[in-house]
């Protein structure tokens, strides 16, 4: 009898030091590849990134001539349109950088509006670009509500781009 | 209480008697949601009635990812502790969630185009989403890959938790890097960003997305304990 009771004891605690094992061995490896993954990421940082903003190109030097993309909000009165061809200047309130475009807009595009073009820049500082791409912000609203907050004042144009 | 229902054919039991209510609520939630979405709706004051599309594109991504999330929890399960109930609800689950993101790549496709003006960038939104397709796809083909399914178990499990690490990148790609892809609407900060009349067809649809993936998911669930059993049979037969 005594046999009995004391055998299965030592089984069943191998078994659960096998298990709490296997845990600790999950948890490391989760918490390594984590940090692996984080430390990738943060270093291709700057190669992550969809676009530059107007800053970005300031700061960073980008060369004439160089492919890059520009993105920002289309700054108050400054669409000219010319047959096809479509003068802006996007802006991130910090800097700001006149863009040539020769094309179809998309639907969304308008002043006021985040956008993402994609060209290179000219020896003058403006950018010549081959495609422009319409951004639209987390805000989802029916006209009347939209046209309420205008109203009321308590709207925010541009919202967190 | 875990090893209470870690049993196959008490799990079932409980499964079976979810199941027409599950697949009811499904049908009543997914009608109810698509006929809010579709006709009662506002239109966006931006995007107009595109903005439709969203019904769809969310819903089908929040399901893409908590069942990854799911499927990870349970391939941890399954190594940690070996429960044989972890691994067919992982292998159930994968091509449900594989669906439901080859549904968000296509609807946001085809919402892209309309709104941003293109079908496709590689910004890490976009990216990182593809990337879940594929590790679904990896995931199906790995557990596939072995004659015997009991084999191919473990090394699924492994893909799937190395694959984990996506969720965040994908979650937080629109705060951590620019992208084309605007942040977060629904779960952020301070509340969701989308007014009340666009903010209940969109979780009738996810209510009614997560009713479906636990019908099809018990289908799919009975035909692997079944198919577990068949197999089990046939070695006592060749063994016996």
């Amino acid at each position: 009898m005594t046999s009995e009771t004391v055998i299965p004891k030592p089984r069943a605690s191998r078994a659960a030091t096998r298990k709490t094992r296997r845990l600790y061995i999950v948890l490391a490896g989760m918490t390594m590849l984590g940090l692996a993954a984080g430390l990738v990421l943060f270093a291709f940082q700057d190669s992550l990134v969809f676009f530059y903003t107007p800053s970005d190109i300031v700061d960073k030097d980008v060369k004439q001539g160089q492919r890059v993309r520009l993105g920002g909000l289309v700054a108050e009165g400054s669409v000219e349109k010319d047959g096809t061809t479509v003068r802006f200047v996007v802006t991130d309130f910090a800097a700001e950088l006149p863009v040539t475009f020769t094309g179809i807009l998309p639907d969304l595009f308008r002043e006021g509006q985040g956008v993402v073009a994609e060209g290179s820049l000219l020896p003058d500082g403006s950018m010549e670009a081959d495609s422009v791409l319409a951004k639209h912000d987390e805000n989802y609203m029916p006209t009347e509500v939209a046209d309420k907050l205008k109203e009321s004042g308590r709207w925010q144009e541009g919202g967190e781009q | 209480m875990m090893h209470r229902f870690a049993n196959p054919t008490r799990f079932m039991r409980v499964a079976n008697a979810i199941l027409p209510w599950a697949a009811g609520l499904t049908l009543l939630f997914l009608g109810a949601g698509l006929y809010q979405a579709l006709f009662v709706s506002p239109a966006d004051y931006q995007q107009g009635e595109t903005v439709r599309i969203m019904y769809v594109h969310v819903p089908a991504a929040y399901m893409a990812m908590m069942i990854y999330a799911g499927m990870a929890v349970a391939s941890a399960t399954s190594l940690i502790w070996k429960h044989p109930l972890a691994d067919m609800i992982a292998r159930a689950s994968a091509p449900i969630g594989a669906a439901f993101t080859f549904l968000t790549l296509l609807s946001g496709s085809l919402w892209g185009q309309p709104m941003w003006g293109t079908w496709w960038v590689w910004d890490a939104r976009l990216t990182s989403v593809l990337i879940l397709f594929f590790l679904y796809l990896g995931y199906i083909a790995l557990m596939n890959a072995f004659d015997d399914p009991a084999r191919g178990a473990k090394p699924a499990a492994i893909l799937a938790l190395v694959g984990a690490v996506n969720l965040p990148i994908i979650k937080f790609s629109v705060d951590w890097w620019n992208t084309l892809h605007q942040p977060a609407s629904l779960v952020k900060m301070d509340g969701p960003a989308i007014d009340p009349s666009m903010l209940w067809p969109l979780i009738f649809m996810a209510v009614g997305f997560t009713l479906f993936y636990i019908s099809v998911g018990i289908l799919r669930l009975r035909a692997e304990i079944a198919g577990a059993r068949i197999r089990n049979l046939r070695l006592g037969l060749t063994h016996g």
